[in-house]
């Protein structure tokens, strides 16, 4: 019972993770309608930002400042410089500019930082664990990362459904050229909407930083995930991103952390541990295949 | 797809000039290995098998992609499995253990090919099916869904050398020939290359890909004049499957070697590369764009170990300003010609 518990926990980790990239590529999605391959480095760029400023400083706030900075930076000088151009454009040209926007991040990040993996470690004050359950310790360091993480939701529903901006991002979402035409500077909103979405990815970049290896390339491996929860929730819609990263996130990791053992009931340890791994890897992208041949618009579609 | 792409469709009367550069192109080609041994130079042999190669799996996603509009993010499935099939008919060979107990292997070309295209043309016929009932979006990510499922799969099957990938100790055997030999292996690729792009212009000018090409630019507009657009569109995409098992295949047998790799995701962007810098939508765009970038990964590796930080501009320079890609822009920088 407490394994179960524990693995609910990791999996509402990484779904709340996935929350924060999935928010920001379906908003760029849904606004803009530009499919963003390099919303993944961005990510990468608030890790390594984090990394380097506690490197350099000691400091947790200056870290965390650090990382988001350096996201929203590069997340509208992005915008600016090549997405923008690409607006127009079929997906086709957007897959292909962003790819290669990859590979511009990736050695750049190679030349200042090396191939070596960094090495992280947990803020002081949230190190250890605590006491959920009797048998269950359980780290606070990922007890708080679901908790911003939640938190960054309720603040994202009530920023979209609450507040004007939020208006013109849910007016933008359904017709672009209407809002254009009521006078609003949709450019403006284009970049301040990427760089919000660069800002959460880059969050969710500096709390993976302590846990994973900060290493160039984690961009592209939480990438695909990303968009397979965007796809699964509804393109364009933060509800859809919401519940797609959550079910993503727990489906993803107890096929990890169960299928192994039950597997090992019918084959030898070695066998079962590849097939298992195998499989699981496998699940989430059968469960996108499942969910968009029952509903091809994604779980909660943002425009009916 | 949007509407500047709808100019492309009308493959226009063969003329004279564009003959007599598809008759140069081919007499280059067949010239090559003979030029580069004149020059010195016989380590391009491989390489220009390589693009071969490579021309041969853009070419059949650009089937899908650029003549049917249906942007598959997920070809790398196809060329893997293509490579598997050549890998485990030679495993079953050499170990002398028919496949499942039923299917012997074998190291013959003339067999593994044809079992890969018809490997790669099923798995096509169920991945489409499903796919094609989306669009959009949705059908790029369905596409990269089915193809990460099996670069799993063949990850966790340690049968087949798992991560690490199975080694073909020898390529495959046609008649006598000797495939070791560079030269000779180049001879065998441009042959199947030349086939397929042969086969490809037959079926962009046959009345099937006019259809297509009409589903592309209106859907609804094809239906209304009573064209089932659905199995238009999976029978393209099945031969476009079909196109990149046999370059998988080639593909095994030119590096003796099949890993996952060869079914990862960034393979299926690079195959997208390939045929968006050569050109969407056009017959030679992804032998150009395959060359391309080949040429310029082995011009820049030996440059400077960062050249992805030189291909990442190069490649952001090619979608900002060429429209259509080096086949545009050839086509634009012809004299007496408007862009097309």
């Amino acid at each position: 019972m407490t394994l179960v518990l524990e693995q609910l926990l990791n999996g509402l980790q990484f779904g709340v993770m996935l929350f924060l990239l999935a928010a920001g590529l379906t908003l760029i999605f849904g606004i803009m309608g530009v499919i963003n391959l390099a919303h993944g480095s961005l990510y990468m760029v608030g890790a390594y930002g984090a990394a380097f400023v506690a490197a350099e400083t000691g400091s947790v706030v200056l870290a965390i400042l650090g990382g988001l900075a350096a996201a929203a930076i590069a997340g509208m000088a992005m915008e600016l410089v090549v997405l923008r151009r690409l607006y127009a454009r079929d997906h086709l040209d957007q897959v292909l500019a962003t790819f290669a926007l990859i590979l511009i991040f990736n050695q750049g990040v190679t030349i200042l930082f090396g191939r070596q993996p960094l090495f992280v470690s947990v803020p002081p004050a949230l190190n250890g664990s605590v006491q959920i359950l009797p048998g269950l310790a359980y780290p606070v360091y990922r007890l708080a990362i679901i908790a911003v993480g939640l938190l960054v939701a309720l603040g994202l529903y009530l920023l979209i459904n609450r507040t004007r901006i939020g208006m013109l991002v849910r007016a933008g979402a359904t017709h672009r050229e209407m809002v254009r035409a009521l006078g609003v500077d949709i450019r403006l909103l284009y970049t301040a909407v990427f760089g919000l979405g660069a800002l959460l990815a880059g969050l969710a970049g500096l709390m993976a930083g302590p846990i994973l290896a900060v290493q160039v390339g984690m961009g592209e491996q939480i990438l695909i995930t990303t968009f397979v929860v965007v796809v699964i929730g509804g393109v364009g819609s933060i509800r859809g991103a919401f519940f797609g990263a959550l079910i993503v996130g727990l489906v993803d990791t107890s096929l990890r952390a169960f299928l192994p053992g039950l597997l090992r009931h019918a084959m030898t340890g070695s066998e079962a541990d590849a097939l298992a791994a195998g499989l699981s890897s496998m699940g989430i992208y059968l469960l996108m295949a499942v969910v968009l041949l029952v509903r091809p618009k994604g779980l909660f579609p943002a425009h009916v | 797809m949007s509407d500047n792409t709808i100019e492309r469709a009308a493959p226009a009367p063969l003329a004279i000039g564009t003959l007599l550069a598809t008759l140069l192109l081919a007499a280059a080609l067949i010239a090559l290995p003979f030029a580069v041994q004149a020059l010195g130079q016989p380590a391009l042999v491989p390489l220009a098998s390589r693009v071969l190669i490579y021309a041969i799996a853009a070419a059949s996603l650009n089937l899908a992609l650029g003549f049917g509009g249906m942007v598959s993010f997920g070809h790398a499935a196809f060329f893997g499995v293509g490579g598997y099939v050549v890998g485990i008919l030679y495993q079953s060979y050499a170990g002398d253990e028919p496949f499942l107990g039923l299917i012997p292997g074998t190291d013959q070309l003339l067999i593994t090919l044809p079992a890969a295209i018809l490997v790669a043309g099923l798995l096509a016929l169920v991945i489409g099916a499903l796919s094609l009932r989306t669009s959009g979006v949705q059908f790029i990510m369905i596409t990269l869904a089915f193809a990460q499922m099996l670069f799993f799969l063949f990850v966790s099957l340690k049968v087949y050398g798992g991560d690490d990938g199975m080694t073909i100790r020898r390529r495959n055997a046609l008649f006598g020939l000797n495939t070791r030999d560079d030269a000779t292996f180049y001879f065998i690729c441009l042959a199947v290359a030349a086939l397929v792009f042969l086969l490809f212009w037959r079926i962009v000018r046959s009345r099937f890909g006019l259809v297509l090409a009409g589903i592309r630019q209106n859907e609804r507009r094809m239906a209304a004049i009573g064209i089932a657009p659905y199995r238009y569109k999976l029978a393209a995409f099945v031969i476009s499957g079909m196109g990149a098992g046999l370059a998988g295949a080639l593909m095994a047998n030119y590096m003796r070697f099949v890993s996952p790799d060869m079914l990862h995701w960034t393979k299926s962007g690079e195959l997208m590369i390939m045929v968006i810098l050569g050109g969407v939508g056009t017959l030679l765009g992804p032998l150009l764009g395959a060359a391309a970038l080949m040429t310029l990964e082995t011009v820049l590796t030996s440059w400077t170990e960062h050249w992805q930080l030189v291909l990442g501009p190069v490649l952001l320079l090619v979608v900002l300003f060429t429209q259509g890609g080096l086949n545009g822009l050839l086509a634009r920088l012809r004299p007496g010609r408007s862009a097309r």
